[in-house]
């Protein structure tokens, strides 16, 4: 059959019997991608060539909607960038409002902080680890540990009231104290949860067809990658070691001893091995945390916020019955606190490394311009360049061990 | 309960399998006699495919729901699917932007008849917290809803709640009412054929 | 050999002298102005010299002060050393009716779409950026969004009420 019969019958876009790849497009629907984000890849055979991202398709107006609100209605939008932990944000946006207004929170607030983030932590790498277990076909490791991220929301609805979307915490420490029963999970989590870790590592980290998936697949070097801006455990996979808790030690991160894990190669098992390591450091953290936290007794025991009535919101009790409080309580509410005017900048260990804060107020209720630094939105730039040469099966786990939430890319 | 069979191995068989209630309708010897509605609905809405169209934190709610503790296999779903060629229930967790819009639509006239779909969470149902200039103010701008389950993110047991609501619509539905007069009005409001 | 602020200001003083303006240290963190020209200029210097090694471009955003007149848009850099373990964070002005500011996206491939992101949203233009199109709003908006004249809902919308929600019309 001639060219020119082909032609003939079928309209073919110009040039199409020339190229010698396909284009392929890679959601925004797609079950491997955990989110939505599109990738138009050319392929040739089964090598990727090239790759051309579009992003956008859950932007929401988060930076936008922070200059409508004043600071505690900014809370729940942090909830849902990276919302498989989203406690590592409320806390984070917490301690920036707390930088900005010069508020020290005292011992025992940044220890049940710090159990709460260890925790987040721990949820948003299970997550991401389970996920590239199924991304290679391996379900099992998914169904075995999400039940120990249903004990984690137990913990969070103890405190909080809710699971995922938290809105956790105040500005100056949290809602209410710990009560007994959140002590209870999370001494039956610290009890169990090890075991579990076990299971899963030996069900993956020596499994002949998991090594052979994800070595020297979507790798990256320490120098790209730090072009890139990459943070977190991706760059921690390639072998820096900066971890915003060590460099710049929040909520008295000093106090305590951990290591952090560092890889060799950037590639996608360093990243899952990665990940493991940060959740047994995590355990580590709040094992020293809960028996910090036990050893505060008596009136101590009790503190589970810093004194800063204008911007803590008081007890209902109190509310019902002195004047100051229901005054306070009016303010707060209605958003007619007023914030000193500054630009802060502060930055927390996310689930996928530094999630920064810049805040800039000029005296008003609500934040002049509040933007997001999103870890995210930085290092997904990086995924063509990772992809190229490598096969579409690879893509798809090395999108996966990214461990890209698209409502932190997007915002 | 325990039986030895020839092979010298314990076998326990489950006596104890639940089965769904039969339709309404007459019984008698090798005949149950009742409408077509009803069993093609028994069937249907017992094993229903549905599409996780999970974009945000829903998204993360639905799979906790799928995973073992709230498990919505039990109730006939075992099969996710992602192509819509494929699937009956189109479930859309999490905020849809403007940028998204097309894409559900798309998705939605790629399913066949009968396709039912849930809007799952605040964002999906009514544009939620996000009253913004680039989020749509509710998937049923784009396609027609069966079913809203609110929450931000809703519990597990309300997702399941709503998928026992489309179980009901599902089951009870005429198998005329896709060729209708009304259906295809409905379908005209959206401008879709 | 630790490097603080102070160091910092010297070293950058003593190269670009009084183009340097608005030195202050809000919050531990240095920040200063330079002008439009000079932003690649201090880029590559404080990248380059052997004792800053500022080589970690952390955050580029925009701000949009409508007040003052012919430099409306800010842009601000945020740079970190990682081996001193010091942050930096400056700013350069540029008019909303030309808001030309040169790209860094020759030193720093995570200023790809940091940049497209300000484009997006206050509409400065990156000279010299190698793909500078809308990166999160729809590719036919016309306008941009995070500019303080534009408001925060869509106008079109029939569903809600801007009365309910105690803002009769359409801005706040």
């Amino acid at each position: 059959m001639s060219e020119h019969a082909v032609a003939h019958h079928v309209r073919l876009p110009d040039g199409s019997l020339q190229k010698q790849t396909t284009t392929i497009n890679l959601g925004p629907t797609h079950p491997a991608t955990h989110g939505v984000f599109q990738n138009v890849l050319e392929i040739e055979g089964e090598t990727i060539v090239s790759a051309e991202q579009t992003v956008g398709y859950i932007h929401r107006a988060f930076e936008k909607l922070a200059e409508r609100r004043p600071l505690y209605q900014v809370t729940p939008i942090t909830d849902r960038l990276n919302y498989c932990s989203s406690p590592l944000n409320n806390m984070g946006w917490h301690m920036t409002c707390e930088k900005l207004l010069h508020i020290q929170t005292p011992k025992r607030v940044d220890y049940l902080r710090i159990i709460i983030m260890e925790l987040a932590r721990i949820s948003d790498h299970l997550i991401c680890n389970s996920i590239v277990g199924v991304d290679t076909g391996a379900f099992t490791g998914f169904l075995y540990v999400m039940q120990y991220r249903e004990l984690i929301y137990e913990i969070y609805e103890e405190v909080c009231g809710s699971r995922l979307t938290t809105n956790i915490g105040r500005i100056g420490g949290f809602e209410r104290n710990f009560n007994d029963i959140a002590f209870q999970k999370l001494e039956k989590f610290l009890k169990e949860y090890p075991g579990v870790l076990k299971e899963f590592e030996n069900l993956f980290n020596r499994n002949r067809i998991f090594m052979d998936r994800t070595q020297g697949t979507g790798g990256i070097s320490a120098e790209r990658a730090l072009n890139y801006g990459f943070t977190g455990p991706n760059l921690r996979a390639t072998g820096v070691d900066y971890d915003v808790r060590v460099a710049q030690p929040y909520c008295s991160y000093q106090d305590f001893e951990f290591d952090i894990p560092i890889g060799t190669t950037g590639d996608n098992y360093d990243r899952f091995m990665v990940r493991n390591g940060e959740m047994w450091q995590s355990l580590r953290i709040l094992e020293q945390a809960y028996r910090k936290v036990q050893e505060f007794k008596g009136a101590e025991a009790d503190v589970y916020h810093a004194e800063v009535p204008e911007y803590y919101l008081p007890k209902k009790e109190d509310v019902y019955t002195k004047m100051e409080a229901l005054i306070y309580h009016f303010k707060i509410i209605m958003g007619e606190i007023d914030i000193p005017p500054g630009e802060v900048y502060h930055a927390v260990e996310g689930g996928n490394g530094e999630l920064g804060f810049y805040l800039i107020s000029d005296g008003g209720r609500t934040p002049y311009r509040l933007h997001f630094r999103r870890p995210c939105f930085i290092y997904y730039q990086a995924y063509p360049e990772i992809i190229k040469g490598s096969m579409l099966s690879d893509a798809i786990v090395t999108m996966s061990s990214l461990n890209l939430i698209a409502g932190e890319l997007d915002a | 309960m325990s039986d030895v069979i020839n092979t010298g191995r314990p076998v326990r068989f489950n006596n104890n399998v639940k089965v769904v209630e039969a339709p309404q309708g007459v019984e008698g010897e090798g005949f149950f006699l009742t409408t077509l509605s009803q069993v093609v609905g028994m069937g249907c809405k017992n094993s229903l495919w549905p599409l996780p169209f999970a974009t945000s934190c829903c998204g993360i709610e639905f799979m906790a729901t799928m995973a073992s503790h709230y498990d919505l296999a039990r109730f006939g779903s075992e099969r996710v699917g992602f192509s819509p060629r494929q699937c009956d229930l189109l479930m859309v967790m999490g905020t849809i932007a403007k940028k998204m819009g097309p894409v559900v639509r798309q998705v939605y006239l790629q399913m066949a008849e009968p396709r039912w779909v849930m809007a799952v969470g605040a964002c999906a149902s009514s544009g939620g917290i996000f009253d913004t200039y680039s989020v749509l103010q509710g998937i049923d701008q784009v396609v027609p809803v069966d079913v809203y389950v609110p929450g931000c993110p809703p519990r597990p047991e309300a997702i399941i709640d709503g998928f026992m609501k489309i179980q009901e619509l599902v089951g009870n539905e005429s198998i005329r009412r896709r060729n209708g007069e009304k259906y295809k009005a409905l379908l005209g409001e959206y401008g879709i054929e | 050999m630790s490097l603080d602020n102070s160091l910092v200001k010297e070293k950058l003083s003593s190269k670009f002298g009084e183009s340097l303006t608005n030195w202050e240290e809000q919050y531990g963190m240095l920040t200063f102005e330079a002008p439009r020209e000079l932003n690649l200029k201090v880029l590559q210097f404080l990248y380059d010299d052997e004792n800053l090694k500022f080589r970690f471009l952390t955050d580029l955003c925009a701000v949009h002060y409508p007040d003052r007149a012919g430099e409306e848009l800010a842009v601000v850099y945020h740079l970190h050393s990682l081996e001193n373990n010091v942050r930096l964070r400056f700013k350069v002005f540029a008019s909303a009716n030309q808001p030309d500011v040169y790209t860094a996206t020759n030193l720093y491939s995570s200023a790809n779409w940091m940049e497209r992101e300000t484009y997006d949203f206050f509409g400065v233009n990156f000279i010299g950026h190698p793909n500078l199109k809308r990166i999160l709003n729809v590719d036919e908006m016309d306008y941009f969004p995070l500019r303080k004249e534009y408001p925060l809902e869509d106008q079109s919308r029939i569903d809600k009420d801007d009365e309910m929600f105690g803002r009769g019309g359409s801005h706040n």
